[in-house]
């Protein structure tokens, strides 16, 4: 996977899942779901965000439920990737699993909201361009960033499948 | 070097067809059990079975549970419900457990689990079958959906964060304050996906119904599984529901007294006082003497960790003969059917209506923000549930605290946050030996 490029929104530590994938919309569509995003906390951001943002977070960013809504809303606001010091396990899984790229980075100290920031997945380097300080990086080994490109675990899957000869039944 | 192995170790080499793995190797593992819940399940997961062509892999190793849109509320729940009931019929799950009560709940009081298992379940506390020594992780629906496809699933061998219980807890303390003082202790999320083992001295004081509370929130401190060692009062639980508990299985699935440890915590019961979790965190958990008596609107007992026989009984003591504040409500759902059925019959929930407690149906409800029980704007409630997430329980700027049956019992009264000790007249020892009449 290339190198990415969008602007930073900054969060805190410990965004949790109903703030990303609030309960009382979890019947909806995921597309109703996603316009409620965060909004407890910030309610203009599905406002704001543009596609190709990235979000740099704190600690543990996805505690909380296993609803993988929580990944797919971002990825439908068009957010490119999470950056943040670390992730709650279920929500990282959750992530790769449905196409939002996740990195943990433990140190990106100074990125304010509106700055440009260049991500490197595989290489594992975050660079602040504003300043030109780069910050290290989990890399994300070939196969799960290949998944992550598919689109996530499913369409991943669908194609191992293909390939194996088995296909939907008619 | 080491050569002990951890219990989680232990499950997850057996499940890998191993005979031993070492923490930070990648594994896959063949699931002995799945648990899906309404919400996360086939109403998601059906969708990419189709999609990629598959059935479940074996029917016979899967419980499905409606509990999060159970009762229906509105037509949109209904028919979540009824394609629920459809996919089981048309897949064969024969377990489907269909608005009888919480999925972790219900998984443990029909046996569903057994200690060395490796369960995944379609929710995050899904740990909460750690308590049978069983290691039961959560996902997500699109990793779900593989699992189903597939029967296996990978993960990295995780280290084991040992909680050891030592002393006596002392009135009115009981396995929710342990955990909200954990939460508080190692922040949310701080066991950062490790395995959370809770041993010592101390959990004798816990039966099984307490157990669950300590597996079920190991998914707030963000462990993969919470889990405890098979006992005694295991084998008891297991033999009741007509499971025997052979001592070789006892026996098998121990941690070694040398196996490798990330980390040891020590938590002394004796020293404990009931908690408080402030929003909107279990982590911002005090004593309560600290917590400002903040006027309650909602007390809430529910949930899968605050709504059990053991639960219910707790707050029946303290609110027998007494009323519940009069701005303030008290609502209360049962964990499950049979939760209903024998606080009926030992007649607990008798006295909590007589108290002013407003029944509501078992399920997840107002906990996740689904069902019955939700908040106002500005309002405040303090529940023996599991999260205080800012917004969870309805509206955004509503405020949750949590708290353990009793100290939530006691608030209702007093129509403020109030430390439940006063009200408890004879000290109150093991809540266990009531509970499973020991």
């Amino acid at each position: 996977m290339a190198e990415i490029e969008g602007t930073a929104h900054v969060l805190g530590d410990a965004v949790d899942t109903d703030l990303l994938a609030p309960g009382a919309h979890m019947k909806g569509s995921i597309e109703e779901l996603a316009r409620h995003c965060l909004e407890a906390i910030d309610p203009d951001f599905v406002q704001r965000v543009r596609p190709g943002d990235l979000l740099v977070a704190g600690s543990r960013f996805g505690i909380g439920s296993s609803r993988e809504q929580a990944a797919q809303a971002l990825r439908l606001l068009g957010i490119q990737a999470v950056v943040a010091r670390s992730f709650a396990g279920i929500f990282y899984r959750n992530a790769l699993n449905n196409g939002l790229l996740a990195v943990v980075c433990p140190d990106h100290e100074g990125i304010e909201a509106g700055d440009r920031l260049r991500l490197d997945p595989m290489a594992g380097r975050l660079l602040h361009l504003p300043s030109g300080r780069s910050f290290a990086c989990r890399p994300l080994p070939g196969h799960l960033l290949a998944m992550v490109e598919a689109g996530g675990l499913v369409p991943w899957l669908e194609r191992r499948f293909r390939a194996a000869g088995r296909g939907p039944r008619t | 070097m080491s050569m002990g192995r951890t219990l989680a170790g232990k499950i997850l080499a057996r499940a890998a067809g191993r005979t031993a793995v070492e923490e930070g190797e990648l594994v896959t593992c063949r699931v002995d059990l799945v648990m899906l819940h309404d919400s996360g399940g086939p109403r998601r997961v059906a969708p990419i079975l189709e999609r990629l062509g598959v059935r479940p892999w074996d029917p016979s190793r899967i419980v499905l549970v409606s509990d999060h849109y159970a009762p229906a509320v509105d037509a949109e729940s209904a028919r979540i419900l009824d394609l629920t009931r459809r996919w089981g019929r048309e897949h064969g799950v024969a377990r489907h457990y269909d608005m009888v009560g919480i999925c972790h709940i219900v998984l443990a009081e029909h046996g569903h689990v057994r200690p060395g298992m490796f369960v995944v379940g379609g929710d995050s506390h899904t740990p909460t079958a750690g308590a049978f020594g069983a290691f039961a992780m959560g996902v997500g629906a699109s990793e779900m959906a593989a699992v189903l496809a597939t029967g296996e699933i990978w993960l990295e061998v995780p280290q084991t964060l040992r909680i050891v219980l030592d002393g006596v807890p002392g009135r009115a303390v009981v396995a929710k304050d342990v955990m909200l003082a954990l939460c508080r202790r190692l922040g949310l999320g701080g066991a950062d996906y490790r395995v959370v083992e809770y041993a010592g001295p101390g959990l004798a004081a816990f039966d099984l119904d307490e157990r669950l509370t300590l597996a079920n929130m190991a998914a707030e401190l963000g462990g993969i599984t919470g889990l405890i060692e098979p006992d005694a009062r295991t084998a008891a639980f297991l033999g009741a529901l007509g499971m025997e508990l052979a001592p070789e299985e006892l026996a098998r699935w121990r941690s070694d007294p040398d196996a490798p440890l990330a980390s040891e915590l020590r938590l002394d019961l004796a020293e404990l006082a009931p908690q408080v979790a402030a929003p909107h965190s279990p982590a911002e958990a005090a004593p309560v003497e600290e917590v400002e008596p903040a006027p309650i609107d909602q007390a809430y007992l529910g949930a899968c960790t605050g709504a059990k026989l053991a639960d219910l009984r707790m707050a029946a003591r303290v609110l027998r003969g007494r009323r519940v504040a009069e701005r303030t409500r008290l609502l209360v759902a049962p964990a499950s059917a049979r939760v209903w059925r024998e606080a009926t019959v030992d007649g607990t929930l008798a006295t909590l209506v007589e108290a002013g407690a407003i029944l509501l149906p078992s399920g997840c409800g107002a906990c996740a923000g689904y069902g019955a029980g939700l908040l106002a704007e500005g309002e405040t409630c303090i529940a023996s549930t599991a999260r205080n997430f800012k917004g969870r329980m309805g509206a955004a700027s509503a405020r949750v605290y949590l708290a353990s049956p009793y100290t939530v019992a006691a608030s209702a009264i007093a129509g403020r946050i109030c430390d439940p000790r006063p009200l408890l007249a004879e000290p109150v020892g093991s809540v266990a030996e009531e509970v499973r009449g020991g």
